[in-house]
């Protein structure tokens, strides 16, 4: 039977820890909608979301009240549109009415993001992708709840080069295009390598086509928890520290896994996976840097930073792995900056910088994330930014992503505010030299040899 | 048996136990065990209740409870007993 303690350690976790279900997502495939006729197309994706999304938002409210344990978002995950609306759509225009269906679809059932208005382009882009990526400013600006992501490379077909040089731009174009409100398009639009099929987490979710028809995954959180945890062993070694995250990581996974087996069965939908990540926001006491500064660090980006990163990443899998049935998507710390305050703090400080953020990718789950730069940064470095990123993620078998902001009309010193969930972020330096030859030649870079590992 | 837990923690005063055992009884929630203490001056009480022969479903009790507890001047929360169970047995 359970005990007084246990019940009290556990409502402290929610109440003061910031213990949370970040979201539920709804991974829905839309092949079976495809059309030739873009009336049609859009008919049949809006009345299909809505039909199996209408209670999910009702559904994790219960889930939410019985358990006592919030969760947070509710949102929907959908097969790439460029493979659902490459039969119909002839013009950017015609896939920006798929985005404004997605988006009113997402309102009808109350979600608050829809993902997947997304280009698989990792070796070459057909002709329909190539439009939906063109189009992709132009839909950002004008929906408010869907989000855009394009996988540019991979371990096993390399790194589309080409598509690093479109993406560079259209980065670039989105944040014009979403200009007035300090460029939030772009913290809608992801570009990765590596991308998972079964990402609950936005802005990169989307319903890969290896999955079934509907699922459900769910992406927990909590490093307000692993923080606490962590003040208990001040001073201990590194296997106490290791243990510690672990079994705090258990519990907070185990949560997660029930509310998706409720969430399942509630809603007659198999379950999918748990994502594994320790999701900050910008709330106090629910920051990833203050678990790195807890550790030992005066800052995050000091030295040792990126050890500290490996060690919790690792440690968080380890803990997860056993709390769950089966885990996927993005799985691990996300060091988003602008959703941070501890990460916010130690851009602010001087102690955090664009290369150090990039080092850290190499051991954390995705990769440059929420970053706000200058918004007279050039396409091409945008592009030799995404390009890096993609590389580390190719040679090193894992996810990476890049969600970086060029705040059009705001340098470095000033700081833009996105509200919410997405919090505010200082804006960074990029590195002024020019990659622009290096960006034009065009092509794909080769994938990686797999042995001779060094 | 659907069993629920129900927590309730804030300063001590006359009548906190008697006036959450009444609306249990009122509402046909029968209490199958209670725990108390008092920690660093809180009062700290726990109470594992069958819900099931209630008229009323589980969002109803939550949300009537906490209404209590604000009258009384203390937290009480109503969660299926399965959260804790999960979280601390493997």
């Amino acid at each position: 039977m359970i005990n007084i303690f246990e019940v009290n350690e556990t409502n402290k976790m929610i109440e003061q820890e910031n213990l949370d279900v970040r979201t539920i997502t709804m991974g829905i495939s839309l092949l079976d909608c495809i059309d030739s006729d873009p009336a049609r197309l859009n008919e049949k994706i809006y009345d299909k979301i809505t039909k199996k999304a209408e209670k999910l938002v009702s559904t994790g409210e219960e889930i939410s009240m019985e358990y006592g344990i919030p969760i947070v978002n509710k949102r929907i995950s959908v097969t790439p549109i460029a493979l659902i609306g490459g039969a119909a759509c002839r013009s950017a225009e015609d896939f920006a009415a798929i985005a404004r269906t997605l988006d009113r679809a997402a309102k009808t059932v109350g979600v608050n993001f829809i993902g997947g208005y997304s280009a698989l382009v990792s070796k070459g882009m057909t002709p329909a992708e190539e439009l939906l990526i063109r189009s992709i400013p132009q839909a950002l600006a004008e929906t408010e709840r869907v989000c855009s992501s394009v996988n540019v490379g991979s371990t096993r077909t390399g790194i589309n080069m080409d598509a690093v040089k479109l993406m560079g731009e259209i980065v670039l174009e989105t944040a014009k295009a979403t200009r007035e409100q300090d460029s939030l398009g772009c913290a809608k639009l992801v570009v990765f390598c590596n991308a998972p099929d079964d990402n609950p987490f936005m802005a990169g979710a989307f319903h890969g086509v290896t999955e079934a028809d509907c699922i459900i995954n769910v992406g927990v959180s909590g490093p307000g928890v692993v923080k606490t945890a962590l003040q208990k062993a001040r001073g201990a070694d590194f296997e106490t520290l290791c243990e510690t995250i672990k079994r705090t990581a258990f519990k907070v996974t185990r949560v997660g896994q029930l509310v998706a087996q409720e969430a399942s069965r509630a809603l007659n939908v198999p379950f999918g996976i748990v994502d594994l990540s320790l999701a900050p926001t910008p709330a106090v006491g629910d920051s990833v840097a203050e678990i790195l500064e807890e550790m030992g660090l005066e800052k995050v980006g000091a030295p040792g930073t990126t050890a500290a990163l490996a060690l919790l990443n690792d440690q968080v899998k380890k803990g997860g792995v056993m709390a769950s049935t089966a885990v996927g998507g993005l799985s691990g710390a996300f060091i988003p900056v602008s959703e941070d305050q501890g990460m916010i703090d130690a851009v602010s400080a001087g102690a955090l910088t664009l290369e150090k953020l990039e080092a850290m990718t190499c051991v954390c789950s995705v990769g440059l994330d929420m970053i706000a730069i200058p918004g007279d940064t050039k396409a091409s470095t945008i592009a030799g930014i995404i390009a890096d990123e993609t590389a580390i993620g190719m040679i090193n078998q894992k996810t990476t992503a890049v969600r970086v902001i060029p705040v059009i009309g705001k340098g470095v010193g000033e700081t833009v505010e996105f509200g919410g969930l997405l919090g505010y972020a200082p804006i960074m330096p990029v590195n002024g030299f020019s990659c622009e030859a290096f960006i034009e030649r065009g092509g794909r870079i080769p994938a990686p040899i797999h042995s001779f590992k060094n | 048996m659907k069993k629920t837990i129900i927590t309730v923690v804030g300063n001590d005063t006359v009548g906190i136990i008697a006036r959450v055992c009444t609306y249990l009884a009122n509402n046909n929630v029968n209490i199958l065990d209670i725990s108390q203490t008092i920690v660093q001056g809180y009062f700290n009480m726990m109470m594992v209740a069958d819900t099931s022969g209630s008229p009323k479903d589980q969002g109803t009790l939550s949300r009537e409870l906490s209404a209590l507890g604000d009258e009384i001047g203390v937290v009480i929360r109503c969660q299926h007993e399965d959260i804790f169970n999960r979280m601390h047995r493997i």
